[in-house]
């Protein structure tokens, strides 16, 4: 379904999944290694969440705080502003001072986004 | 080859995409959907969009999961109450997801007779051009883009600041 041409460049991709492959081959191998070598002595006391720390109160699944879920919805947004930089500073030297004033535009408005966010004290852990 | 490589990804887009609605545990849905959007990625290097691909695995696989980590650790999964829905729940549910059905058939038949890349030029999705075309022909709706982030900064801030006030 594809052109010969198309084949040409995904191909250049293969170092990429070559490297993804060996990053999660390495994760699983080590943790079936350790797995496999590890000694295993369990008990009650071993299989608590913090074996060697304070006493455990609860469980993990409290709801918690909002606050963590403003920060990642505006590091979400900062996300996506930088990938729109990427075709930007790839294009740097053939758009010039045009592409140069664009991209301060668009910034301007995320600072602007960013002076509030200061201000209104968003990011403070109160 | 690359027929290969995508039957490879398409499988391994479909068995995790079922393995998110099928697992009992939240957390590993939003795992599985993490591989899912990787193959996905990969589907998009495949067609030569590599930028839609990078921004697919940056944003998507990395960002917005981040957000359904979080939403799912909000709900409270102390108490599993999600087994015991009402008969005309389930039913309904039923009768919607086969209307979805049909209509992803029904457009996908009118599909076939698409000719997709044909017309197309195959490096459009590479990320020089793709900037040349952002930069010159779609200025404005790049500029508005950044308006409508500014209008998303300022919700997300009141929306958080006030439950964190009350």
């Amino acid at each position: 379904m594809q052109a010969g041409a198309a084949a040409g460049s995904a191909i250049d991709y293969i170092p990429i999944a070559l490297m993804f492959i060996v990053a999660v081959g390495f994760v699983a191998g080590t943790m079936y290694v350790t797995h496999i070598l590890g000694p295993k002595r369990q008990t009650r006391i071993k299989q608590e969440s913090f074996e060697c720390g304070i006493e455990v109160q609860g469980n993990a699944r409290t709801p918690f705080s909002v606050k963590y879920f403003l920060i990642a919805i505006l590091f979400v947004l900062f996300d996506v502003e930088v990938i729109f930089m990427y075709p930007w500073a790839v294009n740097f030297k053939q758009l010039g001072v045009v592409g140069f004033v664009e991209m301060m535009t668009f910034l301007a408005f995320f600072l602007v986004g960013f002076y509030y966010i200061i201000k209104k004290g968003a990011l403070k852990w109160e | 080859m690359t027929v290969y490589l995508f039957y490879l990804l398409s499988f391994i887009a479909i068995l995790s995409a079922l393995m998110v609605v099928f697992s009992r545990n939240p957390v590993y849905s939003v795992l599985y959907l993490i591989v899912t959007f990787f193959a996905i990625a990969g589907h998009y290097v495949l067609l030569n969009a590599q930028f839609l691909a990078a921004v697919h695995v940056i944003v998507y696989a990395g960002a917005i999961m981040v957000l359904f980590l979080y939403v799912i650790m909000m709900l409270n999964l102390n108490t599993y109450n999600e087994m015991q829905k009402a008969n005309w729940l389930r039913f309904g549910a039923v009768v919607s997801g086969c209307l979805l059905m049909v209509v992803l058939v029904g457009s996908l038949k009118g599909a076939e007779t698409m000719q997709p890349g044909a017309v197309h030029d195959a490096n459009i999705g590479l990320v020089s051009n793709l900037g040349n075309v952002l930069f010159k022909e779609f200025l404005l709706p790049f500029e508005v883009s950044s308006l409508l982030f500014l209008a998303a900064m300022t919700g997300a801030v009141m929306l958080g600041k006030k439950s964190i006030r009350s």
